[in-house]
């Protein structure tokens, strides 16, 4: 019954409707604009086309045979008996079991390759990142730049950024469609992301796990700078425009608030996305024996003060 | 305090929409009451229906239960897509956050806890018994326990659109979200308690039916001879065993944290959420296959009935199903990738995702090897078969693109992701069900439902589907996450307006079903089924007629085949008349589960508005009800030959049987057990 029918050929046919669909994705996961973000794009697209060498015939055949044996065609051949076929059985296990297993073994490779805790290949040095979810803004850290900032981060293209994330809320996701994968921002607790842009430009970003009612305003700009120099720019900008961010202006600021305006801080605390995960685990902490975990312990039993998920 | 939390302020009164969708919803109550009143029917809806432990009836108020529920879950949709079609640049729409954030987590408990589930349970409550030659489930009053723990959890549920409010945390209600810190009113009791309440009745449920399957088969029918039907809700109940204790357990927990400062999942003081998440899923993603096998398991009696064939593969269709469940239970993390597992965690369980595509990919080609060959009607039921074949082979492989870990972790939480599974929930199970629906319509009612409406409900749903859904896959890939109150991106918009015309192909579909209903009752007389058997069916819910009666066979038929009643009738058994009837043991109506289920209401109302006095009487109100069930004597009785005899006469005579010139001219022939004993 397979006589007639050549998947090869639809698949060809159907290449151009799909290469039209895909191109036409401005500013979504189609429209990457950094390694992670495009090797995830070819991932989805070998995934999908490896897929379809089983998903279009047994679409065409459903067709087909509805057509060939419906009740009105008395010329067709009607075997109301036949119900066991051990080649058709092999066949239909067989076929599916080795398009999975092509697929298990891109899945395998890919997974590690794009794992989000895996530092990106690159003779540039990282810029570190940390990010904390709030209700319902975002707060980047720079650490080794002494700034912070609400709802937007920069960076030079091609270096990559090497994320630490925590949340002082519920949970939230942190993502930037057109650089790469998402990754969960959780109270107590740190995950890591690590992307990069290869093109200068804006990028959308915004948490992508629903975390209350100012959810759908927790959006930020990533913004890919094409020169190092232009990035150093806008570093000297925060700074300018920067308030201290000490314990107090933290507390002021994780006060539940909804579409926050962009702001910018400078860091008096070298410690405090530490102390946001560490002021969960309050009574689970280590006895502080160094002068910095002495400060640590200071500074979390400050914002702790007011726990942010006490506030509403 | 004498309510507890509940002030007069829980009533939602200054909210225009709420009063008018609640006046609405109480204007139509009270029409049917008066209704009811009006023809004296009271009586009889008692009697007949609310106390009633036969299963087909039983399972004739799940599936009205899951139509109601369809309708609230579907408003709750249309509501969504407007607000999303008018919520762009800048508009904030009609819905602000509040509200909004209720919709949705609604829509979503609703449509898989109060529709989907409640529809499968009735198809399997009027269905299993009668494949498998039994009289009822193995535990009637347990059954019908079941069935009044639902309306309990479906009363709360509605409640909450009057008294207080619901969960705004989505329908999976994540921690830290849902603990008091974030959600400090009453929404998420709703959900939990609701949420409980119906879950013991579906564990019951489950035991009942695999007790029934396991001891009450008609003889000769070994376990692999059994109706695919059942087969596949066999599998279902196996994982509801297995996994709705998870449920249990971790909704238990959650309570624990809200009602008694626990801190299993709260963010501070040790909690941790993300053990919520594994349990909710350990038990979320088994649902979905809960949900989608009896499904598989109609569409392959309709494909197999249509087609005038035998199901093509009926062991590696139960094999596949089995795999499908084994394998269901062992890829929850696929959830949440993006929760921070390392590599090796994150491919293990996309592989072990991957693998249910294989035997899913093999009953896809078992139905089409049931269709080769075939002589294949277009009625209703095979048109949602096809639609499902199609439909669900595209949400397949969605579903498998999202195993890989790499692209879930842009895909995850996208629109894409509610294209995905709306399109194996709606083509799948919802496809299923409806085709089930109008399968078996005539053997619940004794005729046909009008095939003409039912096409073209098909044709709306299936085209609304696809316009609802399609733009919301390119959303994903134009980076639209779930969940958004209001969105300003000028590319989205003309998706988001094509999703909300999707959604009123969809209602008309709807339309189409309920006025399907009322012209099929109106012109009942004309499509009676007489014989029982209006497909020319295989199984032997075939075999007795539409609607059976209330003892189901009134001799226990004898299997010796996959498709038992083909097989009666190519050796000419079917329809024959017994030479005399036994008496048949009956269970006896009991009004027991509908007090539990209102005692349980009580109780959980109580525990929501922490009204603990009412808490006690509700409690002590189930224990009461159970003790004195536990007493009664009326639990069962005989249906004396007399009775048997003129139900069955009736029967014969209406399919032109003539029962006295039947009986005469097989008098001279002899019959082993018919003969007087002092003869032998």
């Amino acid at each position: 019954m397979m006589r007639n029918f050549r998947p090869t050929r639809l698949l060809w046919g159907l290449s151009p409707v799909v290469t039209a669909l895909l191109t036409g994705c401005q500013g979504g996961i189609l429209d990457p604009k950094g390694q992670v973000a495009a090797d995830e794009k070819s991932l989805i697209i070998t995934a999908t086309v490896l897929m379809l060498l089983v998903v279009i015939p047994v679409i065409v055949m459903t067709f087909l045979f509805a057509w060939k044996y419906r009740a009105s065609n008395k010329d067709a051949i009607y075997t109301p008996k036949w119900s066991h076929s051990n080649k058709i059985e092999a066949v239909v296990w067989i076929i599916p079991i080795i398009i999975v297993s092509c697929l298990a073994v891109v899945a395998w490779k890919t997974t590690h390759k794009l794992d989000p805790y895996r530092p990106l290949d690159s003779d540039k040095k990282p810029i570190n990142v940390q990010v904390v979810a709030m209700n319902w803004k975002w707060l980047f850290i720079y650490p080794d730049l002494n700034i912070a900032t609400v709802n937007q981060i920069a960076f030079p293209k091609d270096v990559p950024v090497s994320f630490r994330i925590t949340s002082d809320a519920a949970m939230n996701s942190f993502f930037i469609p057109q650089l790469g994968g998402q990754i969960y921002a959780m109270a107590g607790m740190e995950t890591k992301l690590h992307l990069v842009a290869n093109e200068a430009g804006i990028y959308k970003g915004f948490s992508s796990n629903y975390s209350g009612a100012g959810f759908s305003g927790m959006k930020f700009n990533a913004i890919a700078t094409e020169t190092p120099a232009q990035f150093d720019a806008w570093v000297q900008k925060v700074r300018a425009a920067a308030k201290p961010l000490d314990a107090d202006a933290y507390l002021a600021l994780v006060k539940p608030s909804e579409n926050n305006a962009v702001a910018y801080y400078t860091t008096a605390e070298p410690r405090l996305f530490d102390a946001v995960m560490h002021k969960y685990m309050a009574g689970r902490q280590s006895l502080a024996a160094t002068d910095d975990e002495l400060k640590l312990a200071a500074l979390t039993k400050r914002l702790c003060a007011t726990p942010a998920v006490k506030e509403q | 305090m004498l309510l507890g939390k509940l002030t007069l302020d829980a009533i939602p009164y200054k909210e225009p929409i709420i009063v008018a969708a609640l006046s609405g919803a109480g204007l139509m109550g009270l029409l049917v009451m008066a209704l009811i009143t009006k023809f004296g029917k009271w009586g009889y809806l008692w009697k007949e229906w609310l106390t009633s432990v036969d299963h087909k009836k039983i399972g004739v108020m799940y599936i009205a239960v899951a139509m109601i529920m369809l309708l609230r879950g579907f408003a709750d949709a249309l509501m969504m897509r407007a607000q999303l079609a008018k919520a762009t640049d800048g508009h904030l729409g009609v819905f602000p956050p509040e509200h909004y954030d209720q919709i949705f987590t609604a829509h979503g408990v609703i449509m898989i806890i109060f529709m989907a589930m409640p529809f499968m349970t009735g198809l399997m409550n009027i269905v299993v018994p009668l494949q498998i030659g039994a009289r009822d489930v193995a535990f009637p009053f347990l059954n019908s326990l079941s069935f009044w723990l639902l309306v309990s959890a479906v009363i709360l549920v509605n409640l909450s659109l009057g008294v207080g409010n619901f969960a705004r945390t989505g329908w999976v209600a994540y921690p830290p979200l849902s603990e008091l810190g974030f959600s400090p009113d009453v929404g998420v009791d709703y959900y939990t308690w609701a949420l409980q309440i119906s879950g013991i009745g579906t564990t019951l449920t489950a035991i009942n039916f695999l007790v029934t399957i396991i001891k009450m088969r008609a003889p000769g029918m070994k376990l692999m001879q059994m109706p695919i039907f059942t087969w596949t809700c066999t599998w279902a109940n196996v994982l509801i065993v297995a996994s709705f204790p998870i449920l249990t357990g971790a909704l238990a927990m959650l309570s624990l944290d809200r009602y008694l400062d626990f801190h299993f999942f709260t963010a501070e003081a040790g909690g941790n959420a993300m053990m919520y998440l594994n349990l909710f899923w350990a038990w979320g993603h088994p649902e979905v296959y809960i949900l989608v096998l009896p499904a598989f398991g109609i569409f392959s009696e309709v494909i197999s009935t249509f087609s005038g064939k035998r199901l093509f593969g009926h062991t590696s269709m139960i094999i596949a199903s089995g795999v499908i469940s084994v394998l269901g239970f062992m890829v929850w993390l696929h959830h949440f990738f993006t929760m921070g597992s390392g590599a090796d965690v994150n491919a293990f369980f996309g592989i072990a995702t991957m693998v249910i595509s294989v035997p899913t990919g093999v009953k896809l080609f078992n139905w089409l090897f049931t269709m080769y060959q075939g002589r294949i009607r277009f009625t209703p039921p095979v048109l949602w078969t096809m639609g499902f074949m199609v439909t669900f082979s595209i949400g397949g492989m969605t579903g498998v693109l999202m195993a890989v870990p790499g692209a879930d972790f842009v895909l995850h939480n996208s629109l894409f992701l509610i294209a995905h599974f709306h399109n194996t929930i709606i083509g799948g199970a919802v496809f299923g069900y409806l085709a089930g629906f109008s399968y078996w319509f005539p053997k619940a009612f004794g005729f046909k439902l009008n095939e003409k409406l039912g096409k073209a409900a098909f044709w709306f749903w299936q085209t609304g589907f696809m316009f609802a859904f399609i733009p919301l896959y390119i959303l994903g890939f134009l980076g639209m996450t779930r969940r958004l109150n209001h969105t300003d991106n000028a590319a989205w918009d003309p998706w988001l307006y094509l999703a909300c015309v999707g959604a009123l192909l969809i209602a008309c579909g709807i339309g189409c079903q309920l006025l399907q209903l009322y012209v099929s009752i109106r012109d009942r007389k004309q499509n009676l089924d007489v014989t029982g058997d209006p497909w020319n069916g295989h199984t032997l819910e075939w075999s007795t007629s539409s609607p059976p009666p209330f003892y189901n066979f009134a001799t226990v038929p004898h299997v010796h085949d996959i498709d038992a009643f083909t097989d009666m009738k190519e050796k000419g058994e079917a329809y024959k008349v017994p030479h005399k009837y036994a008496p048949i043991h009956m269970p006896s109506n009991t009004a027991t589960g509908v007090y539990i289920g209102g005692f349980t209401t009580l109780l959980g109302f109580a525990l929501i508005w922490h009204i603990w006095w009412l808490a006690i009487v509700g409690l002590v109100g189930i224990i009461g009800a159970m003790l004195a069930r536990a007493y009664d004597n009326n639990l069962d009785y005989y249906v004396q030959p007399d009775e048997v005899e003129t139900i069955e006469r009736a029967h014969f005579e209406q399919m032109g049987i003539d029962v006295d010139n039947y009986a005469e001219r097989d008098a001279d022939k002899p019959r082993r057990g018919s003969r007087p004993t002092t003869t032998a």
